[in-house]
């Protein structure tokens, strides 16, 4: 379940998804979603309750204390923002502790 | 020149090899203002923090397997933006690269503590790449294990769970440590993996990288330099022990045929196959935490039931002996006690936090009492850390309630071992933690350093609470268990086997050697142990009175009379 809000004018993307590992967001999802945020090249940010962390940082990521069903805002920023919140909504909309 | 140190062995090995100094710990940055620049400071910082995160990336790459995956995420810490923007805001506040580093280190691994669970785990590593990033700003070289390319035989002042996660198994001859005692880190490590240790060497610190040495864990001493004629004799007990390990099998049992049945400590299901080929006769101590420790919840009666099913399932006909969750002190679970205690091993933890939070004992007595209608093997339930006739009574109710037959009690409070005539009445029988029992008695913290002295089970004092619950069990018929450390120390089990202890649970690795121990003994020489020890006015007398005594009972000994007389420090 997410919601789409973007602003063509200044090239910002961000989106809300709920948290779908059974275990929150611990180290290794973490680990996923920092290095895809890290890969994209782009200033990502994830925010919780209003607290915002730089969503490369595994340390700033892991602070949130994110758990099962927590609703999250995802955002970026440049070129590409929507397809690069696109794609971290993806990994946090998968449930990593399955199997 | 030959030298003698003397410390406390662990187990019976021998082992020779050219000795290396763990370097020691950094000691903590300054928080004096820096002299150069913020920009300068920052440049440092920066550099080091990328310089240390390539290095540990590199030894990721080495190490592979799951070592990879820890390393990999240790240099992703490292050159993680938010830690560099606190580092350099720290800079910017006046303070040096190395006491930026430090300090916001510092504050994420408070943060995952205060996390508790899977993240606290993590806060080692943080501490890790701290120190690692500091000594690079430093330019000393980096704490930690040394791996020279060859065998070596470690010295450090003591172990700790950080170093010895790292530690080449196979590079490792002997660990000799300064500090720490019979059930410190180091020493636990050297039973379940089977290394030669003396530990609590004072004097060993002293000893210059590079010295050849024999480490002799049966007789506790570290020679240095030693003759030609040492060195032979050191040999051939190194290949003699080679080649007697796993011989032993069968059930454990006095010379005169006493039984005294060995069984293993295991952590998980997984343990169990190598457990029974190392000759275990069932299970004496099934902690069920690791189902717990990364949980933010505890886990559902049926996920349990099959981890529970699958240990049972190795262990058709024999005794497992399982004991209920034990959290808190140094094993702190969040859903079952949030509060911060300042002292946790004094508050609501065993037997008390699970009464408070009684479904999730219901639970998992249920899980284990369905595990057991699916299996052959013979399941007993204890319950960890009781410390009154009442709680031994409730447990009982409600492990009876749901199906339970054999129900028990851990003995780890002296409380519990001075009435255990009284808690024996309500249980079927008792097991002791001598690791909690020593604490307690003592009253010195486990955990602490500074007081480890203290924790040695060859106590006097704890002997005589073995000694009550011992003969609380043979009045009333009841079996009494040992499941601490002490346990898997071949001289000091026989003594507990005198004071009434009817079985023994220890590490699977040390199973054989203790096997060949029992098999010295009588029952009558190991009651004569039990008196001399508890004739003792210390830890220190009461093994050198029973080591004393092992030499003239019997003629397989190799310990010298020379090693008995002088007993203590650096001898030439």
């Amino acid at each position: 379940m997410t919601e789409t809000a973007e602003s063509a004018t200044d090239s910002t993307a961000s989106q809300t998804v709920v948290i779908a590992s059974a275990n929150g967001l611990h180290a290794r999802p973490a680990g996923l979603l920092t290095q895809a945020a890290a890969k994209s090249g782009l200033p990502v940010r994830l925010a919780k309750a209003g607290k915002e962390v730089n969503a490369a940082s595994i340390l700033g990521v892991i602070s949130l204390g994110i758990v099962f069903g927590d609703e999250v805002m995802v955002s970026a920023d440049g070129d590409n923002a929507a397809a690069v919140v696109a794609g971290l909504v993806s990994i946090l909309a998968t449930d990593h502790d399955a199997a | 020149m030959t030298t003698h140190l003397t410390g406390v062995g662990i187990g019976r090995g021998v082992a020779i090899g050219t000795v290396l100094r763990m370097p020691d710990p950094l000691p903590e940055p300054s928080d004096e203002p820096a002299t150069a620049s913020a920009d300068t400071e920052t440049e440092r910082a920066t550099v080091s923090l990328a310089a240390t995160a390539a290095l540990i990336r590199l030894r990721g790459e080495r190490a592979g397997g799951s070592a990879k995956d820890v390393l990999e995420a240790q240099s992703f810490m490292a050159q993680d933006p938010t830690l560099i923007d606190d580092v350099s805001a720290r800079i910017a506040g006046g303070t040096t690269a190395e006491r930026a580093v430090h300090e916001a280190f510092a504050s994420f691994r408070d943060l995952l503590v205060g996390m508790g669970g899977y993240m606290a785990e993590r806060a080692t590593d943080l501490d890790d790449v701290s120190r690692r990033v500091v000594a690079h700003l430093l330019g000393v070289s980096v704490p930690g294990v040394p791996d020279p390319g060859h065998p070596f035989v470690l010295i450090a002042r003591d172990l700790a769970p950080a170093d010895t996660a790292l530690l080449d198994l196979d590079r490792v001859l002997a660990l000799v440590t300064s500090d720490g005692g019979p059930t410190s880190h180091t020493a636990i490590l050297a039973r379940e993996k089977s290394i030669v240790a003396v530990v609590g060497t004072p004097g060993a610190l002293d000893l210059a990288d590079g010295d050849l040495a024999i480490v002799d864990a049966r007789s506790g001493t570290v020679t240095v330099d030693p003759t030609p004629e040492q060195l032979a004799d050191a040999r051939a007990r190194t290949e003699a022990l080679a080649a007697a390990a796993p011989a032993p099998t069968g059930p454990g049992a006095l010379r005169d045929g006493t039984a005294v049945p060995l069984l293993a400590n295991l952590g998980s299901a997984d343990g169990a196959a190598e457990a029974v080929a190392l000759g275990a006769e069932g299970v004496g101590l099934f902690r069920t935490e690791f189902l717990f420790l990364d949980a933010t919840s505890a886990p559902t009666v049926e996920e349990q039931e099959g981890h529970y099913t699958r240990l049972l399932a190795a262990f058709p006909g024999r005794k497992v002996v399982v004991r209920a969750l034990d959290a808190g002190a140094d094993k702190p679970l969040s859903f079952l006690n949030a509060t911060q205690e300042e002292n946790p091993a004094l508050g609501l933890r065993g037997l008390r936090a699970l009464r408070a939070n009684e479904q999730i004992l219901r639970d998992q007595l249920t899980a284990l009492a369905r595990a057991d209608a699916a299996t052959d093997a013979e399941l007993w339930v204890m319950a960890p850390m009781v410390s009154t006739v009442e709680e031994a009574r409730y447990f009982s109710r409600i492990a009876r309630e749901t199906g339970l037959d054999t129900v028990g009690v851990m003995i780890e409070v002296p409380s519990s071992a001075l009435l255990a005539d009284r808690i024996l009445a309500e249980a079927d029988f008792a097991s002791i933690g001598t690791n909690d029992l020593t604490q307690y008695t003592l009253a010195a913290d486990r955990l602490l350093g500074s007081v480890a002295a203290f924790q040695d089970p060859w106590h006097p004092a704890v002997l005589r609470l073995v000694r009550e619950v011992g003969e609380a069990g043979a009045a009333l018929g009841k079996p009494v268990g040992i499941c601490g450390e002490a346990a898997a120390d071949p001289l000091l089990a026989v003594v507990l086997v005198g004071l009434g202890a009817t079985s023994l649970s220890m590490s699977p690795a040390a199973l054989a050697p203790m096997r060949a121990e029992l098999a010295r003994f009588t029952l009558a020489e190991a009651r004569e142990f039990a008196e001399l020890a508890l004739a003792a006015n210390s830890a220190g007398e009461a093994r050198a009175a029973v080591m004393a005594a092992d030499t003239t009972t019997t003629t397989i000994s190799t310990i010298t009379a020379d090693s008995i007389t002088k007993p203590n420090g650096a001898q030439s």
